[in-house]
């Protein structure tokens, strides 16, 4: 009966709630619930930390894994509008974009927990005192690593908006803000909401590495798995990282069955395709929601808010603006804009430069640029192994359409589990074998990045054409000759992507991979990695920064040399239909 | 429907009205408009020359042309998408300088929204326009009754049939009761008989003077189609687009395909179109007539042996009239064009006042095997095709017997358009690899003489 009032709304009979109404309207408000309580514990003093520091009680950990999961939401929304804003910036202005896109390529490239050490410093001073600062650190550091990539997307695919839409809404005079909302921000969609499903999977790792933070003598604990984890660590208590592990593995099957199915599903509306295709994506989540009568009534003034807003008068600014093609654009602007890009790079060059030459010596950089050669070789031995296990394996199972069915959520899910949180027992194996840890940490640097290679062939091998497969039977083709000639080429842009996404991970994982503790027993590999580890640790900001400018230009040279060009010959050879 | 009718009764009056005060003024009226595209090295690629146009209200005007006449350049011109280079555009006697109000446009894509439904793709010039979501509604609702649309308001884009789809294109555009429609091209991407449906669904409809607008002007390369639909044609010539002709047609709706005054001047424009040993050559400091600058369309060597071997049989016997031959071998006017220029640029045919003739060469094409064939198409190519010649040579007189591409793309772009290059590139490939005058490697865009035959 406390659902009366909700039927006074004025459709009446349509709006009557069903039972299904009942299940979906508890989910809201206990989604509500839980959003608010995790917000209030955020603006607590940071001394109340100290006071109620974390405990290895088992019955904390779902209300850490709470707070874990709200830093991943509020840094999602962040991410979502800075893609929105930046993306929309870069596609409508030319000089803008000249500037912003290379940015991006290289902040995509960037150890995003190198940057942890300048980003801590910075908003705990923002909010001295105050639990908020922290937060907003490891929030950062979630945003830092999802947004490049949802960004790219969003860019990319304003810039191809099919030319015929864009005529159409200029014909009939949509404002440039209601172009925007009601033919940019649709087209993006499907490419956006993968790539921010992929960004979840990666946000795992770094908000589980990012809970536990020490910089020079700063050590924050935010109560979250990670936090657990770090200590469950220092305690040597191998059944509490047992409880961890478990729980990340719930709360994420969670986020993905409450969160991302159900709006990806929704979003199948938006894919650009004149042939509805038989293969929808399916969400329980969204089918009840679809199935209550007043839960969907309630979303009415939700999309006439959405009307209302995307029909606005909103002048945009004069940059942002939709031009004609009328006349070539001016030059003297031009000219300034550049000289106005040059002398900031060249000054902020010239400050890097004053910056690191009074406090480093030729000799650092040597030292660094040796360790990032170490790491170098460890990433590409580690991704040849990984492929040379997940290639055949991913053949195998992607070529049986029923097993591929029943693995694929597996390797997706393996992929978006922080492996971090796995570290410890790798440790202990280690440690108790006295195994040479040069050699035997370098694993944990693929130990969460080398699902991304499994997944993608076992994707390639699914959409594998069957006739192509028939005919190479048919002409008995067989062994290396079928591998050779069928096989590989056929899922090479596949794997290819998956290993891009599964180096640049392994890059990032260096960091936390290359330094082990377990209690007191203290692993380090030599690498760059560990190398920006120590100077973190240690507070030594100039060292940190070489470190993370040498991590910068070997990912970017690695990606530049090897990567594209094999990706370009993917996608220009190779690509199947 | 009955309320469909009285939505626009209403909106008909008022038009009607309007009709009498601005039959002096013109909708549209064009004067010396030029719009020029830049290609490769500064120059402009003049794909519009000196157009002059005038619309009134009442009448159905049809541009029809080949492709690459400009026409559809000249279509965005009067929709406010491209700006003229030069000479004077304007709507009810303003200056085009962005989408005037008034104009409504429909797509050869149909350009609908696909994350919208029917309804809501409808509404949408209606919410630009800012009209209130009761009368937003109504008149949405009006348009898709009249369209027979009916039934399908809810529905997506992705699941209608292309006829349907373009039904709701028409919707779209008719909602903001435009005093000017604007038809991209807008049944060529149907099948024939969706298309024909529609074509006279919307004569019908505006005979019956039930669409709420006051001219329509269509670009078309279908012949037949203008005929049918148009009061008026204007024919135009390529390389630039020129008005080459402006045909009054005097039949009353609705048409018959098969009567003998409408056969007539479909032949007539059919001849009129083949009429022009145009010169394409563009001569340039000094050296006229190279050929070199010839676009090659692209035309698969097996539709031309095809082509030839249709010919050469009967009922034809070497000897075909060019709207004919089209009906038969379910062409577009314009592409039984490109394939006759090809062939009679290869002189294996001649092509003249709408009829293609074989000539000797191409008889003895058509009764050659394979190998001979291969052997008679490359004489053909060196002798008649100068770019083929010089592609030879310089593979020919180069110690590696390899050339890049870009040595010849170069050179290509200084006569036409980057796209044209292209074009004629990619058909320079094609039928050197068909005659076996050299190899091509895609990968690194080269050409060699490697295993030529």
């Amino acid at each position: 009966m406390t659902l009366q009032d909700i039927r006074t709304a004025p459709l009446g009979q349509v709006l009557r709630p069903n039972v299904w109404d009942v299940v979906a309207i508890i989910l809201v408000i206990g989604a509500m619930v839980l959003i608010v309580y995790g917000g209030e514990q955020t603006t607590e003093p940071l001394s109340e930390l100290q006071a109620s520091p974390v405990s290895l009680d088992p019955a904390n950990l779902p209300l850490y894994a709470l707070r874990t999961t709200m830093r991943m939401l509020l840094a999602i929304v962040c991410s979502t509008i800075f893609t929105f804003v930046y993306a929309a910036v870069a596609a409508k202005s030319r000089r803008a974009e000249i500037v912003l896109i290379p940015l991006l390529d290289i902040l995509q490239s960037v150890p995003i927990l190198g940057f942890l050490t300048f980003t801590v410093v910075f908003f705990m001073n923002l909010f001295p005192g105050r639990v908020l600062g922290a937060e907003l650190a490891c929030v950062f550091a979630i945003f830092t690593s999802q947004a490049w990539n949802m960004t790219f997307s969003m860019y990319q695919s304003i810039r191809n908006v099919p030319k015929d839409l864009e005529e159409a809404s200029q014909s009939f005079h949509l404002s440039p803000w209601q172009r925007f909302w009601r033919l940019d921000v649709p087209f993006a969609m499907p490419g956006l909401i993968w790539n921010a499903m992929m960004s979840m999977s990666g946000g795992w790792f770094f908000v589980v590495a990012s809970e536990a933070i020490t910089v020079g003598n700063t050590t924050v604990t935010l109560p979250g798995i990670g936090s657990y984890v770090a200590l469950a660590i220092e305690n040597r208590n191998l059944a509490a990282i047992g409880f961890a592990l478990l729980t990340m593995f719930l709360v994420i099957i969670a986020y993905d069955q409450l969160l991302f199915r159900p709006i990806v599903a929704w979003a199948d509306k938006f894919r650009f395709e004149q042939t509805a295709s038989g293969n929808v994506p399916e969400s329980w989540m969204l089918d009840l929601f679809r199935r209550t009568r007043a839960l969907r009534a309630l979303s009415y003034p939700f999309s006439a808010i959405n009307r209302a807003f995307s029909n606005l008068h909103v002048q945009l600014p004069a940059a942002l603006r939709w031009q004609a093609d009328r006349g070539a654009p001016s030059r003297v602007f031009d000219a300034i804009w550049f000289v106005v890009i040059g002398a900031s790079t060249g000054y902020a060059a010239w400050r890097a430069y004053l910056y690191l030459s009074t406090n480093l010596s030729p000799s650092d950089v040597a030292t660094a640029f040796v360790s990032g050669l170490v790491t170098l070789a460890r990433v590409a031995v580690l991704i040849a192994l990984a492929t040379l296990l997940w290639v055949p394996i991913g053949v195998w199972i992607g070529l049986r359409p029923k097993l591929a069915e029943r693995i694929q959520p597996l390797a997706q899910f393996l992929a978006a589990f922080p492996a971090n949180l796995a570290f410890p027992v790798f440790v202990v194996f280690i440690v108790h074998f006295h195994l040479n840890a040069n050699i035997w940490l370098s694993p944990l640097m693929i130990l969460g990045t080398q699902w991304y290679i499994l997944f993608n062939v076992i994707a390639g091998a699914s959409a594998f054409p069957s006739d192509l497969r028939e005919a190479a039977s048919s002409f008995h083709l067989r062994g290396w000759r079928w591998w050779i000639k069928v096989v590989l080429p056929g899922i090479f842009p596949y794997y290819v992507t998956g290993a891009i996404t599964a180096s640049g991970g392994s890059w990032n994982a260096s960091i936390v991979a290359e330094v082990a503790s377990w209690g007191d027993t203290h692993l380090t590999a030599k690498g760059l990695g560990s190398y920006i580890a120590s100077a973190t640790e240690a507070g030594d900001y100039p060292r940190v920064v070489l470190g993370i400018a040498i991590m910068c230009v070997l990912v970017t040279l690695f990606n530049r040399l090897v990567w594209r060009p094999l990706y370009a010959f993917g996608e220009r050879r190779l690509r199947l239909g | 429907m009955p309320s469909a009718s009285a939505a626009f009764a209403s909106a008909d009056a008022g038009n009607i009205l309007m009709l009498d005060k601005s039959s002096e003024q013109a909708l549209i009226e064009m004067h010396g408009v030029c719009r020029s595209f830049p290609k490769g090295r500064g120059e402009d690629l003049l794909v519009l020359e000196k157009v002059d146009l005038t619309i009134r209200a009442g009448e159905i005007v049809g541009l029809l042309g080949r492709s690459g006449s400009g026409k559809s350049t000249l279509l965005r011109i009067i929709a406010g998408l491209v700006a003229p280079s030069s000479g004077d555009a304007k709507c009810r006697g303003e200056t085009i300088i962005s989408p005037p109000n008034g104009i409504a446009m429909v797509f050869q894509s149909f350009a609908l929204f696909p994350w919208l439904t029917v309804l809501q793709n409808v509404e949408l010039g209606l919410e630009a326009l800012g009209v209130e979501s009761g009368e937003r509604r109504k008149r949405a609702l009006a348009a898709i009754d009249l369209i027979g649309l009916d039934g399908f308001e809810s529905a997506f884009p992705k699941e209608l049939s292309g006829g349907m789809r373009q039904r709701v294109g028409f919707a779209r555009a008719l909602v903001v009761h435009p005093d000017l429609l604007l038809m991209d091209e807008p049944f060529s991407a149907l099948d024939v008989l969706t298309a024909e449906t529609l074509r006279t669904d919307l004569v019908d409809l505006w005979v019956e003077g039930r669409l709420p607008i006051k001219s329509v002007l269509m670009v078309t390369h279908n012949i037949e189609e203008a005929v049918l639909m148009c009061d008026r044609i204007l024919v135009f010539s390529s390389n630039p687009g020129r008005v080459a002709a402006e045909i009054k047609v005097d039949m009353p709706h609705p048409r018959n395909r098969l009567d003998p005054a409408f056969r007539q001047l479909v032949d007539s424009i059919y001849a009129r179109m083949t009429k022009r040993p145009e010169p394409k050559v563009m001569p340039l400091d000094g050296i006229p007539g190279t050929g070199v600058g010839m676009v090659l369309r692209h035309v698969s060597s097996n539709v031309l042996s095809g082509l030839i071997e249709t010919l050469a049989a009967p009922p034809y016997d070497g000897h075909a009239d060019l709207p004919v031959l089209a009906s038969q071998l379910q062409f577009e006017a314009d592409e039984i064009f490109h394939l006759g220029e090809s062939l009679q640029l290869l002189r294996f045919a001649q092509l003249s006042e709408g009829d293609l003739t074989l000539t000797e060469a191409g008889r003895r094409f058509a009764n050659l095997e394979t190998d001979a064939r291969k052997k008679l198409f490359a004489q053909h190519l060196i002798d008649h095709v100068p770019v083929m010649g010089l592609v030879r040579r310089v593979l020919d007189e180069r110690p590696s017997h390899t050339a890049p591409a870009a040595r010849f793309r170069n050179e290509l772009e200084d006569y036409m358009s980057e796209e044209d290059a292209d074009e004629t590139l990619k058909t320079i490939v094609s039928w050197g690899r068909y005659a076996e005058l050299f190899a091509y490697d895609e990968h690194s865009e080269t050409f060699s003489l490697e295993n030529p035959g």
